[in-house]
């Protein structure tokens, strides 16, 4: 079973977007843990952490992305769970997803992708083992 | 990487986190490593007071679990908590949203929370759950918090799993028949009425008294009714304090080992059930005499009994029905 933790990092208020995701990975047959709103990067990888997750999908439409990713990441490499395949969405310029890359972000996904990507995207590299 | 199962059992033994998590992983898989990690994990166990938290949709459990958990930490318990959402039964796939209500408890170093999807296993837990509460228990934690799935009428399997069931209700959810008709209310041993500061709650907590006192006057344990408002946090003392007289009352009255029986029994009969279902399995891999076995219950050459039995006789062989 693939376990995915949808998180939204940030002040921005807005979780469409990532509420869609999750319905459409939860109809793909994974599992989804779903935290809600304003949450701090502590928070995202402590939660990542016990529901040791296969993937970690980042939203974020504040532009605040510079600073919370790295900060993510860092906690992520600090917890050795280097293991966890993190995804970026929401609105993130062109100019920045090199950075993002960078970061550790396996993947960026910009508005109008099609969920089906993602769903593909995350069956070709995580092994669902059960 | 955690592979190796010496290393996780001293791990969860320590408390850490990542090991905690990793072994619930394992356990979740139900694969051999899972088993191998309960048994090893087993002797660790058998502190905890693992407490029960059940209900219909709507009522607020995870709000109350999130009061309930900074209140059980003020007291300095260290709080494991398992919540259960259902898996989907047309993909599989499930939201498990539990932790949203939970975020002011779960960052604590002394609580650990974990959202497990039913996976198809019905009477409100996952099969996994079993397993989990033993890695808790193992772990450290003074107090297991198991909510359950959205609970209706019939899924009272956590009363063999906890020691205290908190059964949890709201104002204005049903008449005062929905309270006597049997299934979730015979196994509360504290009943909460959450949202007390509604209209109805006092109302609500009579039905439930006048529930209970229809032939339960004679019962040891009579069930306190705890008015709460979890969204705020009234009533958590309360509720503390109603679950550790329960403890006292079972250790006073030795059910706490009689329980210890019951989960064990009802570990058999799952044991069981996993076993007739891998036989099952087995006998799906083979279309061909799968497809005859329907075909003679189809048209009453035999009764659905007597290919159970085939399929099942087969599995002790070690093959797939019809194979040698």
């Amino acid at each position: 079973m693939i376990r995915v933790l949808v998180a939204k990092p940030g002040l921005d208020g807005h979780d469409r977007g990532a509420k869609v995701i999750a319905r459409a990975l939860r109809d793909a047959g994974m599992e989804v843990v779903y935290t809600g709103l304003h949450q701090t990067p502590e928070q995202i990888v402590d939660a990542a952490l016990q529901e040791d997750v296969d993937v970690l999908a980042l939203s974020i439409l504040s532009g605040a992305h510079p600073t919370l990713v790295p900060r993510i990441m860092d906690l992520v490499r600090e917890n050795n769970m280097d293991d966890m395949l993190v995804l970026l969405g929401g609105i993130i310029p062109d100019d920045d997803v090199d950075n993002m890359m960078a970061a550790g972000i396996a993947r960026v996904f910009g508005p109008g992708t099609d969920t089906q990507d993602i769903v593909d995207y995350i069956r070709e590299r995580v092994p669902d083992d059960d | 990487m955690m592979t190796d199962l010496q290393d996780l059992v001293e791990g969860i033994g320590r408390g850490r986190k990542r090991a905690v998590a990793r072994g619930l992983t394992w356990i979740e898989r139900d694969s051999d490593q899972g088993k191998d990690l309960v048994r090893a994990l087993f002797p660790m166990a058998g502190k905890a007071h693992i407490v029960g938290i059940t209900g219909a949709p709507g009522v607020g459990k995870s709000t109350l679990v999130n009061r309930l958990t900074l209140a059980l930490r003020n007291r300095g318990y260290r709080v494991g908590i398992l919540a259960v959402d259902p898996s989907s039964p047309f993909t599989g796939g499930a939201i498990l949203g539990d932790r949203i209500r939970m975020q002011e408890s779960v960052m604590d170093q002394g609580v650990f929370m974990r959202s497990l999807a039913s996976r198809g296993h019905l009477g409100g837990l996952s099969r996994a759950t079993f397993g989990a509460v033993t890695l808790l228990d193992a772990a450290g934690f003074d107090c297991i918090l198991i909510e359950t799935v959205g609970a209706g009428q019939s899924e009272v399997e956590i009363m063999q799993l906890a020691h205290s069931t908190m059964v949890v209700l709201a104002p204005g959810l049903g008449d005062d028949i929905q309270a006597i008709k049997a299934g979730i209310l015979e196994i509360g041993q504290i009943f909460i009425v959450n949202k007390a500061d509604r209209e109805g709650a006092d109302h609500t907590a009579r039905a439930i008294r006048g529930m209970l006192t229809l032939g339960m006057q004679h019962l040891e344990w009579f069930p306190p009714i705890i008015k709460t408002v979890a969204e705020s946090g009234e009533g958590m003392e309360d509720v503390i304090a109603a679950i550790e007289q329960h403890r006292t009352y079972l250790k006073d009255s030795g059910r706490l080992e009689g329980i210890r029986d019951s989960q064990t029994r009802h570990l058999i009969e799952l044991a069981v059930q996993d076993w007739a279902t891998r036989a099952l399995r087995l006998a799906e891999q083979n279309e061909t005499v799968w497809r005859a076995l329907r075909e003679a219950v189809a048209v009453g050459k035999a009764d659905a009994a007597d290919a159970a039995k085939e399929i099942v006789d087969s599995a002790q062989r070690g093959g797939a029905p019809g194979g040698a």
